[in-house]
């Protein structure tokens, strides 16, 4: 490494641009910063010595000063933003509506949006936020992070630390703010240095050089407000591990009791009840006229959480111990353990169980010769009546349709729209006749029936869908999302500012100052500071409109 | 009803103030170099008139939130009001520290479209759904709102400074660009005029539309140009539409939304026009030697001050507390919503301004376009996600 030694006597790094110390600029490295041919100084890392500046031969340098360069760094931002935009343009999947044709990606897009949906979906932006792409995109931005910040923060700290109270003319006189003034008494530097210390300015002297400055904290926000942001960057690759970050869903019936899927046995839960309100209608507060369909305002599920005893004994009814009494409400989860439960949905008046009576075909009036009832859930193969019938429970459909064939099939597993084929036998014979049943339905397959089965009955319950969570990774992007507010607050509402008062040789007076941002602020300051003293007011020698 | 009337005209009455408060700031512009930065007796009163109306806007908030029972932030007029106010305060915070007559002259009549565009809403008072129902509802909106009031002065300055700076001697492309914009927001005051005046006759027209197999009715309270697809007109003695909404838009609100854009730009367009008449000049051009007596400077910093402030306000309410009341209600502090997604772009759009301004210079002329489409996204974010795309957050 080749140390530059400055004519102050100070050491400074390869790559200097300004003197640490003296702010005297360095011969040579001055097309580093832009300085040659302007006549202020580019004091944006106060002509610090960057990495990515400096070496430039190896591959390693030539990586690093990519990553560093906040050109690329804005590139990556506007990449990522681009390709959030084109991820709205239609749903991504996991928003395709329940009332699509399919919820098959490959059928939906093209069916409801056309050539322009097929492309769509066939680029993958209908699962754009977790594409291979989109994510390398993300790492690349916290990869430019770290090093932007590495390459800056540390120059940067270095050159601070070691700046002195007396500056180089040539560095003075080529800050923004700078003025020169004749015969200055002390009394009216004193008067100075007074004011700005009264602003709050931390003031060091050293042989009669003043240097005021306040708000140097600042100047890290940035590099706080980036540690922030990978800190978010890394919680979200752990939570894709699963003992950081575990998600399941589960229906429970109103009166049913279930292992919670995702605990390993070791926690029940049972919905006592799920309750559905809608608002008042009557209210009449809101008798506006356009509110005409009902709203809901409360989705609950009163549940009981159990712990299980002895989970991990094979084959062992478990004992159940209730931990926990809960109504879940949207906006209102249940937590446990390391467990959250939210309520995520309903399926209203599932049916719970259908009891039914068997007559004689012939029998008007209908007189029962005998009744059973079917569980929807846990049906059996065979029923008996009291009277002596055997019914054989020969086809279940919980959620009956028609196929386009003519087939009887179920959509789904829910009990939504029973249907059965039964076998009924009367007393004491083998010879069995076939009925199929559903609601508004009783068809005799052969026409020679001689017994019919009706409906007697029906009970109906509630479902819960409930979200199980568990996610280990919050604290991080917590903590992260804090850091990263403190660290823009730091750097956004606070100002570096610096007031240099270098009475020269000559008994001339130069003041200069500089600060990173609202020069508005600086000048009022300083303003305020040399009123009423001869010092000559800082000119700002770059005004927009020259 | 008489907490809800109370609040209305309260609402009204901070609506006329900001407008009379505008004329006011008009007259404490100086021209003259030397008188530029002295307090003027109209500044003061023009300060005086926006802090009532302000606080008339907050006595409409409160009765409302009596009223309802819940933080009158809950739907489209309800919020965009609230953004209307916000922007107001920031105004007032800014104008307090920089003084300038210049910022209300633009501010308040551009906050003042807003309130009006919010009440093109339905203001009727609604109970709140229940997945609103959390203290995080005010919380995350306020917080989300005064953001972006506060970058809404950023693109006010902005604005001002493009108005001031840009060269209209001759016809460029920077200067079109401009005055798009400019048009842009006549296109709100085209929607406000139209849906006020056919609100005021009361204009219905009624529609049967078939969707799956089901009739429903569509409602349409502007003359039809655009019918909905696959509808049969039932009203009589009303407008014969021009033509159906193609078969792409889709949603059973498509023909009607249509519509009103149409009437929009219809509008807008006849009203820029008669401006221009009578200006005689690109509304750029008549605009600019208002601005003379302002320091370019000083724009370039409110603009800039205002994205410093706003951004790390906006990121607060608009992504982390969104994400944690994301969390309680959904049990997911992010899921790539629309919604969601658009105040990502719209912060890693702020960021880039704020990494291209400190890091690269981007001062003056170029900041101020990026202030400009910067609030261009956060509109779109307020509009066209809640009304055109699915959105979680579809509230009206």
């Amino acid at each position: 490494m080749n140390k530059i030694k400055c004519e102050c006597g100070h050491i400074n790094p390869e790559g200097t641009v300004l003197c640490e110390a003296c702010g005297k600029p360095v011969e040579g490295n001055q097309h580093i910063d832009g300085n040659d041919d302007k006549k202020l100084l580019n004091m944006r890392y106060d002509g610090s010595a960057r990495r990515s500046q400096t070496y430039q031969k190896s591959i390693v340098d030539k990586i690093w000063s990519f990553f560093s360069s906040v050109k690329v760094g804005v590139w990556l931002i506007v990449l990522a933003l681009i390709a959030s935009i084109f991820g709205t343009i239609f749903p991504q999947e996991q928003f395709i509506p329940q009332d699509a044709v399919s919820r098959d990606p490959a059928i939906f897009y093209e069916d409801r949006y056309g050539i322009l949906g097929l492309m769509y979906y066939q680029l993958g932006f209908h699962h754009m936020y977790s594409s291979f792409w989109f994510i390398t995109l993300l790492a690349l931005i916290g990869i430019s992070l770290v090093i932007c910040s590495l390459d800056r923060f540390v120059p940067l700290y270095r050159a601070l630390r070691n700046q002195r109270a007396k500056k180089h003319k040539k560095f003075l006189s080529r800050q923004r703010l700078y003025s020169e003034s004749t015969n200055i008494h002390d009394n009216d530097i004193d008067k100075l240095v007074a004011s700005l210390k009264n602003s709050r300015y931390k003031i060091t002297e050293e042989n009669g050089y003043i240097l005021a400055e306040k708000g140097r904290f600042s100047r890290w926000g940035p590099y706080v407000n980036h540690i922030g942001l990978i800190i978010i960057l890394l919680a979200g690759i752990l939570r894709t591990t699963p003992i950081m970050f575990s998600e399941e869903y589960m229906w429970v019936r109103e009166g049913e009791q279930r292992v919670i899927p995702g605990t390993n046995n070791q926690y029940y839960i049972e919905n006592q009840e799920f309750i559905l309100e809608t608002h008042d209608q009557e209210d009449e507060r809101f008798q506006g006229g356009s509110l005409e369909e009902e709203i809901a305002t409360n989705f609950q599920t009163d549940v009981i959480i159990y712990e299980a005893e002895n989970p991990d004994v094979v084959g062992a009814e478990p004992e159940l111990e209730p931990i926990l009494e809960y109504s879940i409400q949207m906006n209102n989860p249940a937590k446990f353990d390391k467990y959250t439960l939210y309520q995520q949905g309903y399926q209203l008046n599932e049916f719970k169980n259908m009891s039914f009576y068997i007559h004689d075909a012939d029998d008007e009036a209908g007189e029962s010769l005998g009744t059973f009832t079917i569980d929807l859930t846990n049906p059996e193969s065979v029923y008996e009546t009291d009277s002596g019938f055997r019914v054989e429970l020969t086809n279940y459909y919980p959620d009956y349709v028609m196929t386009e064939e003519g087939t009887p099939v179920s959509e789904t597993d829910f009990p939504r729209n029973p249907a059965f084929v039964v076998t009924v036998y009367p007393p004491d014979s083998d010879e069995g006749e076939v009925s199929f049943l559903g609601i508004g339905m009783n068809i005799d397959a052969t026409g020679e029936n001689q017994y019919k089965v009706a409906i007697d009955d029906v009970e109906f319950r509630d479902v819960s869908g409930i979200t199980v969570s568990s996610d280990r990774t919050l604290p991080f992007f917590f903590v992260g999302a804090m850091i990263f507010m403190i660290g823009v607050i730091q750097g956004m509402y606070w100002q570096h500012r610096r007031v240099w008062i270098n009475k020269q040789k000559d008994n001339s007076l130069l003041v200069a100052a500089h600060t990173n941002k609202n020069w508005h602020g600086i000048k009022r300051d300083i303003e305020k500071a040399v009123e009423g003293t001869n010092v000559t007011m800082v000119k700002d020698q770059q005004e927009l409109d020259e | 009803m008489g907490l809800y009337s109370t609040s209305s005209s309260a609402l009204l009455i901070a609506f006329i103030l900001y407008l009379v408060a505008t004329f006011f700031f008009g007259g404490a512009i100086r021209q003259d170099k030397k008188e530029r930065h002295q307090k003027t007796k109209a500044g003061t009163i023009g300060l005086v008139i926006t802090i009532i109306g302000f606080i008339s806007q907050i006595v409409y908030f409160i009765t409302r939130w009596i009223y309802t029972g819940h933080a009158p932030v809950s739907n489209l007029f309800e919020f965009t009001t609230f953004l209307g106010m916000s922007m107001i305060l920031a105004f007032i915070i800014i104008y307090s520290y920089y003084k300038t007559a210049f910022l209300g002259v633009f501010a308040l009549p551009l906050a003042t479209i807003i309130i009006a565009y919010a009440s093109m809403f339905s203001t009727d008072a609604a109970p709140l759904v229940a997945s609103l129902q959390s203290y995080w509802l005010p919380i995350h909106v306020s917080t989300v709102a005064l953001g972006q009031g506060i970058l809404f002065i950023s693109f006010v300055a902005g604005l001002m400074y493009l108005i001031r700076q840009i060269d209209q001697t001759k016809l460029t492309l920077r200067n079109t660009m401009l005055e798009l914009v400019i048009y842009g927001i006549f296109l709100f005051i085209g929607f406000i005029a139209v849906t006020t005046i056919f609100n005021a006759v009361s204009y219905q027209a009624t529609f049967e539309v078939e969707r799956n197999g089901q009739q429903i009715m569509a409602e349409y309270h502007l003359p039809p140009i655009a019918e909905p697809q696959d509808s049969t007109l039932l009203s009589e003695n009303v407008m014969t539409p021009w033509f159906a909404a193609p078969d792409w838009m889709h949603g059973d609100e498509a023909g009607r939304k249509l519509n009103t854009v149409i009437w929009s730009f219809f509008a807008g367009t006849i009203i820029y026009g008669i401006t221009m008449l009578i200006s005689r000049k690109r509304i750029g051009k008549r605009l600019q030697p208002l601005l003379q007596g302002v320091k370019p400077d000083m724009l370039d910093e409110i603009m800039y001050r205002s994205v410093a402030i706003g951004f790390p306000v906006f990121t607060l309410g608009g992504l982390i507390f969104a994400a944690i009341w994301a969390q309680i209600a959904w049990g997911r502090f992010w899921g790539w919503d629309p919604k969601e997604v658009w105040a990502l772009i719209t912060w890693f759009f702020y960021a880039a301004f704020l990494h291209l301004r400190l890091s690269r210079g981007w001062h003056g002329e170029k900041s101020g376009w990026l202030a400009v489409v910067g609030f261009a996204i956060i509109m779109f974010n307020l509009i066209v996600v809640n009304l055109v795309l699915a959105s979680l957050h579809s509230y009206a």
